[in-house]
């Protein structure tokens, strides 16, 4: 069994500690500590909790990208989930950033598991990773010319008028 | 589980070994020549459709480059605007060999989310089914890798047991290989005394067959010869991939999120996590070979122990009401249309859960901003995050053990392009 003890307190007080102001909208969604911090500090907060003695947060879960296309110069985000598998507790770190300027540094020094994550992300979102040793489209075609998943592409082709969305209850 | 072993293995840092641009040098000093080989897309050894460019000298493989995303079918955009009943299906078709483990994974994050309790009948019923779909995904993926090696009757041996696994489905769900099956709430039918004799029959007989399946290769000289030693790949590194399930298991990190974050129940059962120490291909088997053993016990327990109960929450306005019902009873005609037309309304809130997928830590990842379809869903594909350490995995090989090393990774094409 692994270690007891580690509480989401104690994470968010180590990050605090030395990241203080740059951590913020702190939440608890279902037990999950979920901190937002900035794009120029993603990568030493990545690097110290993969450092930390007491932490040991050094496993990537997942990272995936997101678009709230209202949120005014905060559109793009990325979204990480570490975990530390020693003291088992994961972390959801978010990074929001205007969709002018989409540009990230890689944790790809870091994880060797962030560099398919990222172009995956890139791929979808259209954010660049700074750094990324190859940063191309993973799984859609090389030619397209936009990035899906964002919000202001729609799933259905919007000029269809045989399909109207209120007879679907949506 | 000893707790030893992630202890030394964490913190210590690899770096990442990029793709090379430009061949090492001596290849061009002695101006060899190298051959190009597309293993794939199409090729019946790559199990999926996925591409390999290899550079090979002679039989040596140099480097690879993978290219996936030839089935990518988009979930996470079509999951945005589709209500939960409908997501169901989708996740059905990521690991299509363990397709009830998806269901349930996903059915999970919804009661999370919605805050549905459910009863422990359910989530006994929920506990055999997945470790019926571990077994059927590890017999398929174990003696595929005998059959890459040339051994085709293991394979037809363990076929049949497959089969008996989905009798055992088509029993609760009506389906075999998509099944759709579960509910918010629970599960769709309750386990019928047909479907219990077929389960108690498939735990009479599989033993044999299990015992007569491991006779012919974990002692068979050709076959170890073949796989010990391939392909190896080290603790650090694997954590450092992100890998999960058995392949992370086989190099020696006890993980397993069935005991690391529990869920449906799986607190009760006792089983053992099986773990390999070099990460090496016969590693990668042995380690799924045991985990059907420990996913059997569990099988067993979980049918012993099956508590009396309802087979699903009491929670209407999220779990489908039986057809009957709804024939004769308004409310639950009102129920089935509003779900059916999915007019339930989410809370606000951000899930994630994880269960332990055939593959390794299946994660499903939701955004829900109060509407009827999730905001945003991800899924964490373990496939997907693995699949990229296969260069590293393949380079100073032949060509006839990357085949070897595909197939014990079990890289599922469905789940690695979702």
């Amino acid at each position: 069994m692994a270690e007891q003890g580690l509480t989401n307190q104690h994470v968010l007080d180590n990050i605090t500690a030395k990241f203080g102001e740059s951590i913020f909208n702190v939440e608890e969604p279902y037990g999950l500590l979920t901190v937002t911090t900035t794009r120029d500090q993603i990568i030493p907060l990545l690097t110290h909790l993969y450092n930390d003695a007491d932490l040991k947060m050094n496993f990537l879960t997942t990272m995936c990208g997101i678009h709230y296309p209202d949120n005014k110069e905060q559109e793009l985000g990325v979204i990480y989930h570490v975990h530390s598998l020693v003291h088992n507790v994961r972390l959801r770190i978010k990074i929001f950033f205007p969709i002018d300027n989409p540009i990230v540094p890689t944790a790809t020094n870091l994880y060797a598991a962030a560099n398919w994550m990222e172009r995956e992300t890139f791929d979808f979102y259209g954010i660049q990773f700074e750094g990324h040793p190859n940063l191309i489209r993973i799984l859609n075609v090389e030619d397209m010319t936009y990035h899906p998943m964002r919000k202001h592409y729609p799933l259905e082709d919007g000029t269809r008028e045989d399909k109207v969305d209120t007879f679907f209850g949506r | 589980m000893a707790d030893i072993i992630i202890e030394d293995k964490v913190n210590t840092n690899v770096g990442i070994e990029k793709i090379p641009d430009s061949l090492p040098a001596q290849y061009n000093e002695h101006e060899r020549e190298l051959t190009t080989l597309n293993l794939g897309p199409t090729h019946p050894a790559t199990h999926g459709i996925f591409q390999n460019i290899l550079q090979m000298d002679g039989e040596r493989i140099v480097s690879g480059v993978p290219t996936i995303g030839y089935i990518h079918r988009a979930f996470e955009k079509i999951a945005e605007r589709r209500p939960f009943y409908q997501i169901t299906p989708l996740t059905d078709r990521m690991n299509y060999c363990s397709s009830p483990i998806n269901n349930m994974g996903w059915w999970m994050t919804v009661e999370k989310l919605l805050g549905v309790k459910t009863p422990k009948r359910a989530d006994y019923i929920r506990v055999i089914v997945m470790e019926l779909a571990r077994i059927a995904d590890h017999l398929i993926c174990n003696s595929i890798l005998g059959v890459d090696s040339g051994a085709f009757t293991g394979f037809l041996y363990v076929f049949q047991e497959r089969e008996k696994i989905y009798e055992i489905y088509e029993e609760l769900s009506g389906a075999r290989l998509t099944t759709n099956m579960g509910r918010i709430g629970g599960m769709e039918r309750d386990l019928s005394p047909v479907a219990i004799h077929k389960l108690r029959e498939w735990i009479a007989g599989f033993p044999k067959v299990m015992k007569e399946f491991e006779a012919l290769f974990t002692r068979n000289r050709i076959f170890v010869d073949r796989i010990k030693d391939v392909g190896p790949i080290t603790a650090e590194k694997a954590l450092n991939y992100g890998f999960t399930g058995p392949n992370l298991r086989a190099a020696g990190v006890d993980y397993d999120v069935r005991v690391m974050n529990p869920y449906s129940s799986y607190e009760d059962f006792d089983f053992e996590i099986p773990v390999g120490t070099t990460g090496d291909t016969y590693d990668r088997f042995m380690v799924r070979n045991e985990e059907i053993w420990q996913s059997f016990r569990i099988v067993q327990q979980a049918l012993e122990n099956l508590p009396e109960g309802p087979y699903h929450a009491d929670a209407p306005e999220y779990f489908l009401p039986p057809k009957q019902a709804v024939y004769k009873n308004m409310e639950a005609l009102i129920y089935h249309f509003k779900i059916i037309m999915g007019e339930i309304e989410a809370p606000v809130g951000e899930v994630y859960h994880s269960v332990e997928g055939g593959n390794g830590e299946l994660g499903f990842y939701l955004i829900s901003d109060g509407g009827r379809t999730p905001y945003r869903l991800h899924f964490r594909r373990p496939c997907f995050i693995y699949y990229q350490a296969y260069p590293e995995m393949v380079v100073g090989t032949q060509l006839s053990d990357a085949i070897l090393i595909l197939s014990s990774m079990n890289v599922i094409a469905g789940e690695l392009d979702a």
